[in-house]
């Protein structure tokens, strides 16, 4: 479903964040991708839906080149994926109505959205989502006034509303509380299991990602240093191997003791 | 214990940038012919001008100032109006976050800020030469008064919003207009309304002033007091303006300090 060939990013100031990265995720797929802050994770998540433009190679997304997209094309391909943020970024001063109504936009005219003419079908999609994720009872509340967890919430419901076909979740839950992470990881694993909706998700702990994910890819200065299948896990022998991508090995009690 | 000996701060820079300020304000005050012992010399002519307008102020003339007076805040609320309405747009092209291109963003600043350095009274007495005396001509001066101001103040608050709401909006494919409708604006539009109150404050005093170029407003009335030099009729325009403005400031601060 994603392939990346090649694909390198250096930032105007010289960073190189990734490094000639090759990767194929499959439909379906909970990818867990881990790493210390600056490996590259959030460029690699990014360069999915060209929030951030690759500087080489090329990045696919069922067979359409997104690298060189731009315009309406561009805009197609992002309506199809879906994504959350360390901070929700959704919009505090608007409902929570709007803010889920508005990843409906890129299906309509501009005029009709930008004068908030949603049809009734975009509102029971907004509904649908919000009910998804168990929050529909704040429909009219403003957005501000709702807690992390609620808000992120929120967040993952406005990306269900744009129906996509995959998620990008950038440290979905580092913001939140331990109960609060487990809830909206529980959400983001429903939703890829019963829609089939394929997800990426950026994690700072690997027992988040032991739990949910059913592959794990390690990302350190810009490479991809480890890959495996989550049914393929040696359990003996994976904390040792997180020395790969951490430049040394994970003790147990470094662990969260929720997985 | 062993008195502990640091070496002394060097204040070089510091008594440079003193001396020079001072050497500026006094140098300036000598240039300017400004002289402190002039003022107490002329403190009887003073006293004298200040009775004759407050002691008492002529009353009979409050009804003949209210008239003028509304026009004052008439010109102050359509100017800013006008102001206020044309910044927003410019601003948003102003700000260097959203287009995301110098090549607009830069020459839009350039030419803000050539409208803001020109006073509004500059700008009244020209347009009071192409339009004529009148309201009309100060209402054009206070409104490009006005845009200059808050399409200012507008940009920069544009390119100090929360960009993941707006990196958000592109994730799911959303167009500029649709960024600026659902990330852009909501975040600053109490901004944007708290500004342009503070324009129309700003307008009804910069109003009250015009009429002395013959823009129209309570200034007109002042000047031709003034001219007449009927001081006590001055005096009761000097207070009710006064009182006036107050209130507005006043109603108008409340009202900012609860949008943001």
């Amino acid at each position: 479903m994603i392939e990346f060939t090649g694909v390198s990013k250096v930032y105007p100031n010289g960073t190189r964040a990734l490094n000639d990265i090759n990767l194929k995720i499959e439909e379906g797929e909970f990818v867990a991708v881990i790493g210390l802050s600056g490996a590259g994770k959030s460029t690699l998540l990014r360069l999915i839906n060209q929030l951030i433009p690759a500087t080489s190679g090329t990045v696919t997304f069922d067979g359409t080149d997104v690298t060189s997209a731009g315009g309406k094309e561009l805009r197609n391909i992002r309506r199809q994926i879906g994504m959350i943020f360390q901070g929700f970024n959704i919009v505090k001063r608007a409902s929570v109505l709007t803010n889920v109504l508005s990843g409906r936009v890129a299906y309509h005219p501009t005029w009709k959205t930008i004068l908030g003419l949603f049809p009734e079908e975009d509102k029971q999609i907004a509904y649908r989502a919000l009910q998804r994720v168990d929050i529909l009872e704040k429909v009219h509340s403003r957005a501000s006034d709702l807690s992390g967890g609620q808000q992120q919430r929120v967040a993952i419901a406005r990306a269900l509303a744009q129906e996509p076909r995959l998620m990008l979740a950038d440290e979905p839950v580092a913001s939140l509380d331990p109960i609060t992470t487990i809830q909206v990881m529980d959400y983001l694993k429903k939703i890829n299991e019963e829609d089939g909706i394929t997800t990426i998700a950026n994690l700072h702990h690997v027992d988040l990602a032991l739990k949910y994910s059913s592959r794990v890819v390690g990302v350190r200065e810009g490479k991809i240093v480890y890959d495996v299948k989550i049914k393929d896990i040696d359990k003996k022998t994976f904390l040792a191997d997180l020395e790969k991508v951490y430049g040394r090995a994970i003790h147990h009690d470094e662990m969260l003791g929720e997985g | 214990m062993d008195k502990i000996v640091v070496p002394k701060p060097r204040n070089l820079r510091r008594n440079a940038v003193v001396l020079s300020v001072v050497f500026l304000i006094v140098g300036s005050a000598v240039f300017a012919g400004f002289n402190p012992i002039e003022i107490i010399e002329n403190f009887s002519k003073g006293k004298r001008l200040l009775g004759r307008m407050f002691l008492p102020p002529d009353w009979s003339y409050s009804a003949k100032v209210i008239s003028p007076l509304l026009e004052t805040i008439r010109m102050a609320i359509v100017g800013t109006f006008w102001g206020a309405l044309t910044a927003l747009p410019v601003a948003v092209l102003a700000a260097g976050n959203f287009l995301k291109n110098p090549w607009i963003s830069k020459p839009v600043r350039l030419i803000l800020n050539v409208f803001r350095t020109i006073p509004a009274m500059v700008l009244a007495s020209l347009f009071v030469a192409v339009y004529g005396i009148g309201p009309f001509s100060g209402v054009v001066a206070l409104s490009i008064f006005t845009f200059g101001l808050i399409s200012k103040l507008t940009y920069e608050s544009i390119e100090a919003i929360d960009f993941g709401q707006v990196e958000a909006l592109m994730s799911l494919g959303a167009d500029k207009p649709n960024i600026l409708r659902y990330a852009i604006m909501p975040q600053i539009l109490p901004q944007f309304m708290s500004y342009t109150l503070y324009g129309f404050e700003v307008n009804v005093r910069a109003a009250a002033v015009l009429g002395y170029v013959g823009a129209g407003g309570i200034g007109q009335t002042f000047e031709h007091n003034l001219a007449w030099r009927n001081f006590d009729r001055v005096g009761v325009i000097i207070v009710i303006s006064f009182v006036v403005v107050l209130i507005i400031d006043f109603v108008s601060s409340h009202i900012r300090k609860r949008l943001v």
